[in-house]
């Protein structure tokens, strides 16, 4: 958990005071509407649909308790007391005011906290595995490093006005649990042949309109010398991007257009001569962060299984919820517990200020005061005790915490769609909820197993659905909300975008589509490992598209 | 097919709140969308935006929203996302314009 | 009347009063850099290669970066490169920036912004003034040691 030296509190505070000067400088009319919007974007605040929405930085995903109990005050004091969850680990405020926004973000500062770079044209918040320094499958945590380039991207003189927003994620495990292959910048930590630590590099993924899976640039990258060669890639990016047509303006097309290797040309031209004016980060800097993300002093008391399994077996809610919602510790006294933000028929990602505070105090109390927010919109409690699950359970259960869904069909991401979001083309949200209003009997999610479904309410893709098992990508056709489905799609190390099935179903026709698609799976999977995305790339799309168009494939 | 031509209205975000607003017959601002002026006149309905658009001290995205005459004599939105601005979020009733009501 | 700013303040542009010249870089040609240096100034365009400018570094003492508008940030890179690259003449912003890039642009090696008058009337010198580079609040600075390179 990195914790702010004097240095980070002074340059958070300042921001905030920048962005109150800008408000004012705003009101007084020193600077336009658009001259304004790309400044208070860099600080978190979109104007939305019905109002502004502040979105808050939770750099890499972690947070502690203290930061927790600040966002549940935050939402309070003035939001309507609660907060949504999103798929870039951060939380956002749908109903904050401007005049109030510079005192949240001091509210934030008071907790080590804040909204820069959420939003604009630069390097937004830096994600990673949401797992790390937990899994059982980690190579290395990396978590330094993402602190690192947070530190490194904030404020970057250079690269606050590139051609479009930029988006790194980093992972230390070779189980893919942060999509790197669909961001601007995918890192992943390795080793090379002499066992050094080191990074491979990817760039160009990204979803929206025109989904790409990101391509290796480098395959070994010293550790010292990350941050000249991200300063080389944006340079590079920041020169040559298209600034002519904002839906060609990622590096994506940038790596599709100009090609990898030619492109890898450039970035190492650029890389030397960054190498040359730039220092090494000092020893000690990187030192005082790796020192910040220690694992905690665990309790190492043998965990009495038996006694364990016993409780466990006697509470088959409770058994359900172990299976579903707990992942493998690399201690084996220890457990993930994932909490799902997905009620059914919740909102995908919200959760009130009384839940944020309970899932506050499970962390104070269980969980050595460590929470995470994972891409797919849940709460993790990354390190507690195997026998504190059933306590843990209860109270999750009293606080309506402890659907047992994780990783199943009502597992959503949904994106806020145009309940919320300016830029919506139809509603995301109705559709994750009557989806888990229909599929609300866990017995049968389970039984059907492993499955994510992503919903966006536009084409920008937020709601991931290119990397859905099953995508739902909701449109404005003339006027009226269409929803098309895409298959196959996956956002893990073996990523893939999934492919269109047809013609889209309207709002009222969207529920019974999908349904048609899992009947059609149950029907042909052969057991129950045989899972979804198994199926889909042994059989193709031709089973599914049948089921989706029976009428048309009949008369065909 | 020829596209329906819509009368229009002027809408914006209140800088301050962020709350929708409608520009009314007298050039003040509503946060009800009965309350817009209506302009079936393309040029009057530009010229009206150009009024918008010069009180940016309070308002921000200002724009032309297509509506109509509604059943009860007044303008109401074409689109559904104009409709879900007038209401508010769908999950959660008690959030927005439509608490109000 | 443009303005230019700089960590002093405003002040009015001297430059072609005391005689020296802005050329396009696509007109300069071989009378021109035959000129004197010291009075001669290269207008570029934001979209050129640092690479294809080595070469006049020493005909000219001014180098003019347009910003046709504050969110297109290729000047910020430009701008960078030809520091990198050696360059040691005055490098000048010029369009439309705001005041509060006027730190992003020094930091990457501007010395000087020539914003125009009505920039100037909207955006007093005192909101340029407080976006002076604060290097002890620099990231970067403290990191990789990066740092304004001169405003001479």
């Amino acid at each position: 958990m990195y914790n702010y030296n004097q240095f980070d509190h002074d340059f958070v505070r300042n921001r905030v005071k920048e962005f109150r000067g800008q408000v004012e400088r705003r009101l007084d009319g020193s600077l336009t509407e658009d001259e304004f919007k790309p400044l208070r974007l860099m600080n978190g605040l979109y104007l939305q649909l019905h109002a502004y929405m502040l979105r808050v930085a939770i750099p890499y995903g972690t947070l502690n308790s203290r930061q927790m109990k600040q966002l549940a005050m935050i939402s309070e004091k003035w939001d309507k007391g609660y907060g949504h969850f999103t798929t870039r680990q951060n939380i956002q405020y749908n109903w904050p005011k401007l005049k109030d926004t510079p005192d949240i973000l001091d509210a934030l500062a008071d907790v080590e906290m804040h909204a820069i770079q959420t939003s604009g044209n630069c390097v937004r918040n830096v994600t990673a595995d949401h797992f790390a320094g937990a899994a059982a499958d980690e190579i290395e945590d990396p978590r330094p490093t993402a602190e690192l380039l947070r530190q490194w991207s904030m404020d970057h003189p250079e690269f606050q006005f590139l051609p479009r927003k930029f988006k790194i994620a980093m992972t230390g495990s070779p189980n893919d649990r942060a999509v790197t292959k669909a961001h601007d910048i995918g890192i992943r930590m390795v080793r090379n042949d002499k066992g050094e630590p080191g990074y491979e590099i990817l760039i160009g993924g990204g979803l929206g309109r025109t989904p790409m899976i990101g391509k290796v640039v480098r395959e070994f990258l010293p550790k010292a010398d990350l941050l000249p060669y991200v300063e080389a890639i944006l340079q590079v990016y920041n020169l040559n991007g298209r600034r002519d047509n904002k839906y060609k303006a990622r590096i994506k097309i940038l790596v599709h257009e100009t090609g990898i290797d030619t492109l890898r040309e450039w970035i190492e031209e650029v890389f030397e001569t960054q190498k040359i004016h730039h220092q090494t980060p000092p020893a000690e800097m990187i030192e005082a962060i790796e020192a910040q993300f220690q694992p905690p002093k665990f309790d190492n008391a043998k965990v009495d299984e038996d006694k364990l399994s016993k409780i466990i077996a006697a509470d088959p809610l409770l058994r359900s919820f172990v299976e579903t919602n707990i992942s493998e510790h690399f201690d084996s006294n220890h457990a993930i517990v994932t909490i799902s933000l997905k009620p059914i028929g919740g909102t995908p990602g919200d959760a009130t200020a009384k839940q944020m505070r309970i899932m506050a105090g499970l962390a104070e109390a269980y969980g050595y005061d460590e929470l995470r927010v994972s891409h797919e919109q849940n709460i993790i409690l990354p390190h507690v005790r195997r026998d504190d699950l059933p306590e843990i359970y209860k109270v999750l259960k009293d606080a309506g915490l402890a659907t047992a869904n994780v990783g199943l069909l009502s597992d959503m991401i949904a994106c806020p769609g145009m309940d919320y979001c300016a830029l919506a083309t139809a509603r995301s949200i109705p559709v994750a909820q009557e989806l888990s209003i229909a599929f609300e009997d866990l017995k049968l999610q389970q039984d059907i197993g492993p499955l994510k479904i992503k919903i966006s309410g536009c084409i920008n893709a937020c709601g991931h659905h290119h990397v859905g098992h099953i995508g739902i990508l909701g449109l404005d056709k003339a006027g009226v909300e269409s929803y098309q489905i895409t298959l196959g799609g996956d956002g893990t190390q073996t990523a893939s975008i999934g492919e269109r099935a047809g013609p889209g179903f309207s709002y009222e026709e969207i529920v019974p589509a999908v349904s048609r698609i899992i009947d059609c799976y149950m029907n042909i999977r052969e057991g129950k490992n045989d899972t979804f995305l198994d199926v889909y790339r042994r059989v193709g799309a031709d089973p599914f598209k049948e089921a989706l168009y029976p009428e048309e494939t009949a008369t065909a | 097919m020829a596209r329906v031509v819509y009368p229009k209205i002027v809408t914006a975000n209140h800088l301050l709140e962020g709350d929708v607003i409608y520009m009314t017959a007298s050039g003040d601002w509503s946060r009800k969308h009965e309350d817009a002026k209506l302009y079936e006149d393309r040029h009057e309905a530009e010229d009206a935006l150009k009024f918008a658009q010069e009180q940016a001290h309070m308002l921000a995205g200002a724009y032309l929203a297509d509506a109509q005459i509604g059943k009860n004599g007044k303008p109401e939105p074409v689109h559904f996302r104009e409709a879900f601005r007038t209401r508010g979020p769908s999950n959660y009733p008690n959030h927005g314009k439509q608490a109000e009501v | 009347m443009p303005v230019i700013v700089r960590d002093s303040g405003f002040e009015q542009d001297t430059w072609e009063a005391e005689g020296g010249l802005f050329i396009d870089l696509e007109k300069y040609g071989q009378d021109v850099a035959d000129r004197d240096p010291s009075k001669t100034a290269i207008d570029i365009p934001n979209n050129v290669t640092v690479e294809s400018l080595k070469g006049l570094f020493v005909n000219a003492s001014m180098i003019r970066i347009p910003f046709p508008s504050f969110a297109d940030g290729r000047g910020f890179s430009l701008a960078k490169q030809l520091r990198q690259q050696g360059y040691e003449g005055k490098l000048r912003a010029i369009g439309h920036l705001i005041a509060d890039q006027y730190g992003f642009a020094r930091v990457c090696g501007f010395d000087e912004i020539e914003i125009d008058d009505e920039m100037a009337k909207r955006q007093p010198e005192e909101q340029w003034l407080a976006r002076i580079p604060k290097q002890d609040l620099s990231y970067q600075n403290l990191l990789m040691g990066e740092r304004p390179l001169r405003n001479a």
